[in-house]
Parts: structure tokens; sequence; C-alpha cells
């Protein structure tokens, strides 16, 4: 099973007064040097079958209508790497 | 015989039986609409609820957009018949994109739950007929996610149309654009607003006023005397 995430933000003209809340303490927890914080949501999708090119565009059709609303936000879809292969950027 | 207005509801809606009853208090008969059901049962007109339908996941209104009920609201909608979406109705009703712009979380991140001043700003709508225009009204007002929001282009166009229906008074309450409180599309059978006309039908609740009953004798009037 592949996997496809589907990331969602607020767009940039869109005030985030979430993000902004988490932005403000974060001096307070003793974490400096964050100037901005945007909060937004990742959809992490389990697709049946090969992620070809139908396939993503069913999933970005998804994105379009329902997961994300694109009156207020933009969207991301990324095919994720396979389990078995090394990711390109380490998160150990 | 008297209109029959339906009222939708959702899995987690709330003001399903107060809004039947402002309906019954108005002269109409009320309708039960169930989310599930394609039927709208034959109704004149169709309320949505406020309340938290589908626990506002992924967004307020998102999924209930896509409820069977609303496939046959949309298309009504489109045919003429009147909507009015009353704060999460709202909602769904920009979800659907029968209203433009969207709704975000308040500006200061709290709950709000008051009596709000209004003012309409038109009475060229199926639900604000009985409304002088630039009439103040306080009904209540009560959610997280009230802040109207749209591109400039839309905002203009609202404005330039009249279609800005209803905007606060004394103070913007969730920094909504252009102090937005409801808007209506082109046509002015569908509209939606943030506050709850529902709740002020009745001089014993609410605000102790009936400010909000002109919605729903509006209604009344435009549809009877449309027969």
């Amino acid at each position: 099973m592949a996997r496809v995430v589907v990331d969602v933000m607020l767009k940039p003209e869109i005030l985030d007064p979430q993000g902004q809340a988490v932005q403000r303490a974060l001096p307070r927890l003793g974490f400096q040097g964050i100037s901005d914080v945007r909060q937004g949501k990742r959809f992490e999708l389990e697709v049946d079958g090969p992620v070809d090119e139908a396939a993503l565009a069913r999933i970005h059709e998804m994105a379009e209508t329902f997961l994300a609303n694109t009156v207020i936000e933009d969207f991301v879809v990324k095919v994720e790497e396979s389990e078995d292969s090394e990711p390109a950027v380490g998160a150990k | 015989m008297t209109a029959r207005i339906g009222v939708v509801t959702f899995p987690g809606t709330l003001d399903d039986r107060d809004t039947q009853r402002a309906v019954r208090v108005a002269g109409a008969e009320a309708v039960p609409l169930w989310h599930r059901d394609k039927d709208l049962k034959q109704v004149d007109a169709v309320v949505l609820p406020g309340g938290f339908s589908y626990g506002d996941y992924l967004r307020a209104g998102a999924i209930s957009r896509f409820s069977p009920v609303m496939e046959s609201v949309i298309d009504q909608a489109k045919a003429g018949m009147p909507v009015l979406g009353i704060c999460n109705g709202f909602q769904v009703l920009t979800e659907t994109h029968l209203l433009p712009g969207a709704m975000l979380r308040n500006n200061h991140l709290h709950f709000i739950c008051r009596d709000q001043k209004l003012r309409v700003e038109t009475n060229s709508t199926a639900w604000t007929a009985d409304y002088e225009p630039g009439q103040e009204i306080s009904i209540p007002l009560k959610n997280i996610d009230g802040r109207y929001v749209a591109d400039e282009r839309t905002l203009d166009m609202l404005e330039a149309e009249g279609r800005v229906a209803f905007r606060y008074l004394d103070m913007n309450p969730n920094g909504s654009l252009r102090d937005i409180a409801g808007i209506t599309n082109a046509a002015g059978n569908v509209v939606g607003l943030m506050p709850h006309p529902e709740h002020a039908v009745e001089p014993l609740i609410g605000t102790g006023r009936t400010d909000g009953l002109g919605f729903f004798t509006s209604i009344l009037k435009n549809l009877v005397g449309a027969r």
C-alpha cells in the first residue's frame, strides 16, 4: 500500500489566530527565535493499488472539493516513499 | 393552508427545535427534515439551524455539506427555493458555495455567547422583507467559528450588489471582515447569518425582545403571497 499525504494550509493572506497563539506562547516556554507560526492540517491517505496518474488525479479532486476549502486554504499533494526505502531526510 | 418550512437536523444540530418553534410562532408549519433523507417532503422553504453538525470535523459545515439532504437543498436553492442558514447553517451554506466566502475561528479564539446588535442592511431578500432597511435589531450570538472572510474582490462585489444583509453594530465580536454578520445570494432566496433569530421570537426568552421573529414572518408572507 502506498501513502499519499495532503497538506492543507490557510492561505497566506488569511489571519491565523491559532498559529499566533502558539507563536506567542513560545518565548514563555523558552523557545526563542521563532518569528511566525502558521497552523495547518495533514491528511495521510493509505491508497489501495498503485498511485498512478489517475489515482493522483482523484486525490487532487478530493483535496480540492473536500479536504480543503479553496476559498481560504491551499493544499499540496505528496506521494510518500514506501516504508522499506530510506527516507531522504532522516528524522531519527 | 399555511406555508411548510423544513428544518434540517444533522447529527450535532442543536437549534432545530427552537427553529421549529419559531416557524410555528410565526404561523407557518414546521416540517422536520433528516440529514440522511433526500426527500424534502414538498416544503416551501428550508432552514439550516445552528449547532455543531458532524462535530465540526474537518471544518464547520464541511461534512454536512455532502449529506443526502443537502443534495436536494442545493438543487432546490438554485431553482429559487428560499433557504436560511443560521450559525452552523450559514457555515454549511458557505461550504456549498451557495454563498461566497468562508467562516473561520473567532479572532480572539473564544466561544462567545451574547446579545448582539445588528443592522439589517437590506429587506429585499425572502427572509428580511418585514424589516426596514437600516433597522437595528438585537438577537443572540453564540459561536466559536464566526469570523467571516472573503477576498477583497468578493467583499467589494457583495457591497456593490447590496448583498451584505446584516452588519455587527457597536462592536465586531469575532473579526469578521467589514463587520459582516450575514449575506444573501444574488437572487435573495438564500440568506446566511451567524446570530440566532430563532432564539428571539418570544419576550420570555433570549434578549427579551422579539427582534428575530421578522425572519419567519417575512418568509411566511413571501410564500403565502406568492400563491
